[in-house]
């Protein structure tokens, strides 16, 4: 059965989904699978607010609470050796409880380690990308598309890593 | 975050992505997507749930490997194993965002004039 994307939706917020505004844009970008799964090197980019509370400033609530039709499109930088503890989330859209009690729900870096162990990947790249899932309304991703993107795009390749796993939120 | 999938994707990246949204992967063009019926903020499964997580996760990596042009959307079956109304509840923050606060006059009103247009539709002439 497909997945239906307003279950867990209240109607208020199914409501103003239903009101921004996206439009298709083809053609759509391939980059076929370069080697098999088991010698391939990933990387994990979320948009679930995560950041290294220790040594990173959380992004910018500030601002949006005080002009709501804008999203902080920053990225953080997260490190494979990353601990539960040093993980923070900043994200006015979600309840941030979950990730902060296990940041595998949104950037499975522990899932990852343990596929490396199992055989099912080749390895795991030292960094990931968080972003914060809300840019603005109307949305306004020409950041992400022009500066951000391109830049975690250029680490993760400098790194060696040939696929990506992304989690929206 | 389509739009960042594709940009990896265009720089030379193989990419999935996994959401409870399908229907925007869908719109905008995602290379591929995994879409799982699970509460926002909890997109690979439920803290402390391992198993749960890694599930998700070889189903992604299997869309990875098998889908064979852009665009393909698998739909997992997992279920979410909290009933929906308490699940609808959890994931929400404490408070609405900024912009659901400020817009919620006008998002109400929209609310009440399809219901409205509805009713006037059901009504026998």
């Amino acid at each position: 059965m497909p997945v239906d994307s307003y279950t867990f939706l209240p109607r208020l917020i199914a409501a103003f989904y239903q009101m921004v505004e996206v439009e298709s844009e083809l053609p759509i970008p391939w980059t076929s699978l370069s080697r098999p799964l088991s010698e391939s090197k990933f990387g994990l980019v979320t948009s679930g607010g995560l950041f290294h509370k220790v040594s990173q400033p959380p992004f910018d609530l500030e601002r949006e609470r005080a002009e709501p039709t804008w999203g902080d499109p920053t990225y953080r930088i997260i490190p494979s050796s990353i601990r539960q503890d040093e993980i923070g989330v900043s994200h006015l859209h979600i309840n941030p409880c979950w990730a902060e009690s296990d940041f595998n729900i949104l950037l499975p870096i522990n899932r990852f380690q343990d596929l490396i162990d199992q055989g099912g990947i080749g390895a795991l790249a030292e960094h990931h990308f968080s972003f914060m899932g809300y840019q603005g309304y109307p949305p306004d991703t020409s950041s992400w598309r022009e500066l951000y993107g391109p830049q975690v795009a250029s680490k993760f390749l400098s790194e060696g890593v040939n696929c990506v796993l992304l989690t929206p939120s | 975050m389509p739009v960042l999938a594709r940009t990896l994707e265009a720089a030379g990246l193989s990419t999935i992505m996994v959401t409870p949204m399908p229907c925007w992967a869908e719109k905008i063009g995602v290379p591929r997507t995994l879409a799982v019926a699970f509460p926002f903020g909890q997109t690979l499964g439920q803290p402390g749930n391992p198993a749960q997580q890694m599930e998700v996760i070889l189903l992604a990596l299997k869309t990875l490997a098998e889908l064979d042009a852009p665009g393909g959307v698998v739909h997992a079956s997992a279920v979410w194993p909290q009933p929906v109304k308490g699940a609808v509840k959890d994931w929400q923050p404490a408070e609405a965002s900024p912009i659901v606060q400020e817009m919620a006059p006008q998002i109400r009103s929209l609310m009440r004039q399809r219901r409205d247009s509805m009713r006037s539709r059901a009504k026998p002439d």
